[in-house]
């Protein structure tokens, strides 16, 4: 294992973000508290409560959801295709490292951010609303493994994509409907039955209920089964990284 | 001991099924300056890519000090440095930061002694805070050079590190690389200016439709393929060459001033002492005489020209 090499990426990537802080971390504030106040205002005047917790407070859990999805996706994308699309990819490809320092200082960088970012958006939303958070340890291990695995996705994004074009189409025509639909500002059972089944097919649906169970208690699906289907998706992300960095696809012709 | 590059029987066919190498063998020293000459597209860029893990392989086998370039791949490659044909640069970041993270990623703990070394030796020193996008295009080579340095290579591939660079920086880059070569790493470069293998390589090796052409040490190639010129500064011109002196293959130069003869090195008679002879017979009168030896850069359009028939 090449430490050096997962440090020296891993402060690259970090420093790329401290050179785009406004970019990063202020925009996505800025959203979210508008979210808040259009969501919160004009939605929470008809929608009083749902299972118990006042509307404002119950979409917090899904707005961190919908941010700390979109900020992986895109970070994580980016952060490898830059390279790809300026050339000094060249520079990794003849480095003594292997696919699992490139993803820990990669994934983890842009992981690291979403997190961050997360935290923030948890202590922007307790500025509006009153958040509880009944089981912090696993509040905190849904945070990461989201970020973590939403990172994975956009690693592999970010080497699939030969344009800017697929590079944000993707999050935009894909992560972000998922999101909406997948009970970030709804409960699923407020849905008709056939939508509730189709719901189940949508993964963000797993993440966001048990983000939420760990905020209040209260989900759509069963925990096991969320935290379940987050490792499936963080797995299955893995190994096709592996297979990606075996096989040279798209990295080495 | 292994030598610190061998390629055997290495073969490249890019996905859209064009045949970059054919067969390619090929065996580097320690400490050697190699210079690997071909045209356009001859397949240079590839070959030196698989040696550094930047492009796979289609067959063959690539040693790298001993060791196999997939097997052992942390190893081979720690022990390579490249400077990559294209500019390709972090444009945001500063030169120290890049060079740094070059170390950092060759698996080697941060020393800023070293680095400062390298950037000096490259006259980058002054421009170690600068945005990279704000230097200029030969300084952005020097600073690839100085990232290839980072880790203390053993072994240095330069992809054409002279392109569209100065007189100056061209200077230097001699310089850096002979002073490499005293400290036992061996370099390999391709280029286009003939004078830059002549000036610096040890061997030369030629490649062409990837196929390697010839491999030789240059001062026996220089010897062996070297035509020199013999020329005749005549008193008076000449309209044509006279009958008499026919058998001599000679050209007219110069407006008719001078006889130009041609003649191989190599041969058992040069015929010199024979055409000054007829030149006397034939009355024709000189006041100078020189000789000149062939370029690599003539030796190698030769060669190449000869290869595509
Ligand atoms: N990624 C690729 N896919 C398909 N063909 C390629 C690829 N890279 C190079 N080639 C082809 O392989 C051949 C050899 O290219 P290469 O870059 O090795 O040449 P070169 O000797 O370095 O040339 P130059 O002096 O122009 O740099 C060329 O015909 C080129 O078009
Ligand atoms: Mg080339």
């Amino acid at each position: 294992m090449n430490l050096y090499a997962v440090r020296a990426i891993y402060a690259f990537e970090m420093a790329r973000t401290g050179r785009t802080l406004f970019q990063s971390i202020v925009s996505p504030v800025i959203s979210t508290s508008l979210y808040f106040i259009v969501f919160g205002a004009a939605i929470g005047s008809r929608i009083t409560e749902i299972d118990g917790v006042s509307y404002g407070s119950f979409i917090v859990p899904g707005l961190i959801m919908l941010s700390l999805l979109t900020e992986s996706v895109s970070n994580a994308s980016f952060g490898i295709y830059f390279p790809r699309f300026s050339g000094t990819i060249y520079e990794l490809l003849s480095a003594p490292v292997s696919w699992v320092e490139v993803l820990l200082g990669y994934v983890g960088a842009a992981a690291t951010k979403s997190i961050i970012l997360g935290s923030i958006i948890l202590a922007t939303a307790n500025l509006f609303v009153d958040v509880q958070v009944a089981h912090p340890l696993w509040m905190l291990m849904f945070l990461v493994l989201t970020a973590v695995s939403f990172s994975l996705f956009g690693f592999i994004l970010g080497v699939w994509a030969d344009g800017w074009e697929k590079l944000q189409i993707v999050p935009m025509l894909i992560i972000t409907p998922l999101t909406f639909l997948g009970g970030s500002f709804y409960s699923i059972d407020m849905l008709p039955p056939f939508w509730q089944t189709v719901t189940l097919f949508n993964p963000v649906v797993y993440l966001v209920s048990g983000f939420r169970w760990s905020f209040y208690e209260n989900a759509d699906v069963s925990v096991a089964v969320s935290f379940g289907m987050t490792v499936v998706f963080l797995l299955a992300c893995l190994f096709f990284i592996r297979w990606i960095f075996a096989s040279g696809y798209r990295l080495r012709s | 001991m292994h030598p610190a590059i061998s390629v055997s029987h290495l073969e490249k066919t890019y996905a859209g099924g064009f045949r970059a190498l054919k067969d390619v063998s090929l065996s580097i020293e320690h400490g050697e300056i190699f210079a690997l000459l071909g045209p356009n597209g001859a397949g240079k860029t590839t070959l030196i890519n698989i040696v550094c893990g930047i492009v796979n392989a289609s067959g063959g086998e690539v040693r790298v000090d001993g060791h196999d370039i997939r097997r052992d791949f942390r190893k081979t490659r720690s022990l390579i440095g490249l400077v990559p044909q294209e500019l390709a640069t972090d444009t945001f970041e500063s030169v120290l930061a890049t060079v740094r993270f070059s170390r950092g990623l060759f698996g080697k703990p941060r020393d800023d002694a070293h680095v400062e070394k390298v950037l000096r030796s490259l006259t980058l020193w002054e421009k170690r805070d600068a945005r990279i996008m704000t230097l200029s295009g030969g300084m952005k080579r020097r600073v690839l050079i100085a990232k290839a340095l980072a880790h203390e290579p053993r072994i240095l591939f330069l992809d054409e590190p002279t392109a569209g660079v100065d007189v100056e920086l061209r200077k230097d880059m001699w310089q850096i690389v002979r002073a490499l070569k005293e400290t036992g790493v061996t370099v390999i470069l391709t280029t286009h200016y003939i004078e830059e293998a002549e000036q610096m390589a040890d061997r030369v090796g030629v490649i062409n439709h990837g196929q390697i052409v010839l491999v030789q040490e240059k001062r026996r190639l220089m010897r062996e393929l070297g035509k020199r010129e013999l020329r005749v500064h005549l008193q008076e011109p000449l309209d044509a060459v006279p009958d008499s002196l026919a058998q001599h293959a000679l050209q007219l130069a110069a407006d008719g001033q001078e006889l130009v003869y041609t003649y191989d090195t190599q041969a058992e008679r040069t015929g010199i002492t024979s055409l000054l002879a007829d030149l006397g017979t034939a009355g024709v009168r000189f006041n100078d005489l020189t000789t000149r030896e062939s370029s690599l850069e003539e030796i190698f359009v030769d060669l190449v020209r000869k290869k595509a028939v």
